[in-house]
């Protein structure tokens, strides 16, 4: 059945997206037909929680059906937990990887959609973009983790005393998950410039970029590393 | 729906067939990347790093071997492991100690950044591409050999050397990002999981047990993108589950003396989901604890879960607390199987496995084991009361070993 949703976009819109989608150097081997079998389906847990389906990715993507596409785009590709189970395709597909592809497509667009998905995440972004470690002990906070019991409290109420009661020398820090050195990090930045992670992020979330800007721009001028 | 009754038996790692299956590399379905990588090598594409002697050679799912290396391992921490979880990643480190085998854990690391890729896609191929080639970079140039920790970092990993072997202009532009930063352009010969570490050892591991814990019964959480991303590349032992299943992590609880039972959803994800543990965890609780945690409390009723990843035991620890207050059948304490093997081996549960990280009740699981609990805790608040009072800067190595 022909998507309803979406009509106000135009189609034109939707098939430059679908185009993106399809040049990206992974896609074909990604998809090499489908077989619908739901075997992709069956090992999903996506499948299983929510009204969301691999092998409808699969087939959307193989039949080039630009309006499910755009559908799925913006409604579907957001519930994958990215866990590749679904590698267990007998057609060799990755549904899991075009759900890369297209999340890859939906943030270098802006899509309003993924705005809305990712927001309350753009803090995680901020933080391994920066810093090069991702959710570093001092995000354990009961705030942020509440379904997680009184044991969250009890480690930020400790957190100091109890990263430096680890042996290992590089774990004694709070605002990073490991000790990581500062030219570490600006090679990381350099990283993002030159392969137009930065101009992603300024898709995504303008005024997230101008934060990580600055800080990247300040690092990068005293570092002695140059982009051309 | 209701739940459906299945004719489950309870089994361990036996399969119920005699029939022996011995897989031949020349039959696989995928093609193995490392001769193309010497023959990059040989073209002057990259520096091909070669895994440092003595090494082990595990069988992996096709068939081929796989080099391990045992000594001069260059640590890859995972951001997760070492935040939360930091017992994880000093277990590893202890039972290199223990063994007296030489490591090296690096500042010069970043995370593979693929947390933040398989949840936000705030990333590219070449982005994902270069960070991977830094690090092995920097292992290169410290004459150490990646070991990874992370079962994600692992997976990606390999999923990146395939793109970068096959796609000559993303090779290309990742060589000129990296002469950019001013690294030499190096692929190690084999990509090593710490777990297919554990493997290789477990035999030495098993001569130095203190702690007898044959009654104790685990449930392995093989993790998803160790052994279901380029699948071919994961440790297979004819001996587990017939090698039908990874043999990583159930190899080494066996070899220690444990029990392995079996759960009919081993196959599922944790329920990790990489943006949903963060701004979505309705799925990942719901998940970890009615698809996993309480499939083995009813299948297998363990003492412990077991896995091989960061994100594996978060989501299964942590999602525990909310299902208890909604009285489901849950509370079994997760962690690595490098935590289970140094406490076996007699490291302090505090202060080296630092299960006061974890949030579901571990006390009877230690208890079983026959660790007097009480007593272990109140020599680590003596630890920490030395550091809080200035006496002690931080816990050493030498404390602990
Ligand atoms: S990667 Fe996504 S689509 Fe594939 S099995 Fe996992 S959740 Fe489902
Ligand atoms: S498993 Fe593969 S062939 Fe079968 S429905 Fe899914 S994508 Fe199609």
């Amino acid at each position: 059945m022909p998507s309803q949703l979406y009509q106000e976009v135009p189609l034109a819109e939707k098939e430059r997206l679908f185009q993106l989608v399809k040049s990206d150097a992974r896609f074909d081997s990604y998809l090499y037909g489908c077989y619908e079998c739901g075997i992709c389906v069956a090992a999903c847990p996506s499948a299983r929680f929510y009204d969301f389906s691999p092998r409808k990715i699969t087939q959307t993507l193989a039949r080039e059906d630009v309006e499910l596409f755009y559908e799925q785009l913006n409604d579907d590709v957001w519930n994958c937990s990215q866990c590749f189970s679904c590698l267990r395709c007998p057609r060799q597909n990755s549904p899991g990887g075009l759900i890369t592809i297209m999340r890859e497509v939906a943030v270098n667009n802006g899509l309003k959609t993924t705005q809305e998905a990712l927001a309350g995440y753009t803090r995680i972004i901020y933080k391994i973009m920066t810093t090069g470690t991702q959710v570093s002990p001092d995000m354990l906070q009961e705030d942020a983790f509440p379904d997680w019991g009184p044991q969250v409290k009890e480690v930020a109420a400790n957190l100091e005393l109890w990263r430096r009661a680890l042996p290992p020398e590089t774990l004694h820090t709070t605002g990073l998950s490991w000790d990581v050195e500062e030219r570490t990090m600006h090679e990381l930045y350099m990283i993002w410039k030159l392969t137009g992670v930065m101009d992603m992020i300024t898709a995504l979330d303008e005024g997230l970029h101008d934060i990580m800007e600055e800080i990247m721009e300040d690092a990068l001028e005293d570092s002695g590393l140059t982009i051309d | 729906m209701g739940p459906i009754e299945l004719p489950l038996t309870r089994r361990g790692t036996k399969p119920e067939t005699e029939r022996s299956f011995t897989p031949d590399p020349e039959q696989a379905p995928v093609e193995d990347l490392r001769e193309a990588i010497w023959e990059l090598g040989r073209e002057g594409e990259w520096i091909v790093q070669p895994v440092p002697e003595p090494y082990y050679e595990a069988r992996t799912k096709y068939g081929r071997m796989k080099k391990i290396p045992l000594q001069k391992t260059w640590h890859h921490k995972s951001c997760g492991q070492c935040g939360h979880i930091p017992g994880y990643s000093t277990s590893i480190f202890w039972l290199n100690r223990l063994l007296h085998y030489d490591y090296f854990d690096p500042r010069d690391q970043t995370s593979c950044t693929a947390w933040n890729y398989y949840a936000s896609a705030t990333s590219n191929q070449a982005a994902q591409a270069a960070v991977a080639m830094r690090n092995f970079s920097s292992a290169y140039q410290t004459g150490y050999y990646p070991l990874i920790h992370c079962g994600t970092s692992f997976g990606h990993y390999k999923e990146v050397r395939h793109e970068l072997v096959h796609d000559h202009a993303l090779r290309r532009q990742v060589r000129d990002i990296l002469a950019k930063l001013g690294r030499p352009f190096v692929m190690p010969e084999e990509l090593v999981h710490y777990s297919e570490w554990m493997y290789a050892v477990r035999d030495e591991l098993t001569a130095r047990r203190v702690y007898d814990v044959s009654g104790l019964t685990a449930t392995v959480h093989p993790a998803c993108h160790y052994y279901k991303l380029q699948s071919g590349d994961a440790i297979y032992d004819p001996e587990i589950y017939g090698g039908q299943r990874t043999a990583a992590v159930t190899a080494v609880v066996q070899a220690l003396g444990a029990n392995v039972a079996d759960y009919s959803t081993w196959y599922d994800c944790c329920g990790f989901g990489f943006r949903h543990i963060l701004v979505q965890r309705d799925f990942t609780r719901s998940f970890a604890t009615l698809r996993k945690i309480e499939v083995m409390k009813d299948e297998a009723n363990p003492d412990v879960v077991l896995t091989h990843d960061t994100g594996c035991v978060t989501s299964l620890d942590k999602s525990q607390f909310a299902a208890q207050a909604h009285n489901r059948n849950v509370g079994v304490p997760v962690m690595s199987e490098s935590q289970f093997a140094a406490i076996a081996l007699g490291a302090h549960p505090y202060r080296v496995a630092q299960l006061h990280w974890h949030s579901t009740d571990y006390k009877p699981f230690l208890s079983k084991m026959g660790i007097d609990v009480e007593s272990a805790w109140a020599e680590f608040q003596e630890d920490l009361k030395k550091l809080e009072s200035g006496a002690m800067e931080y816990l050493t190595w030498e404390a602990v070993l």
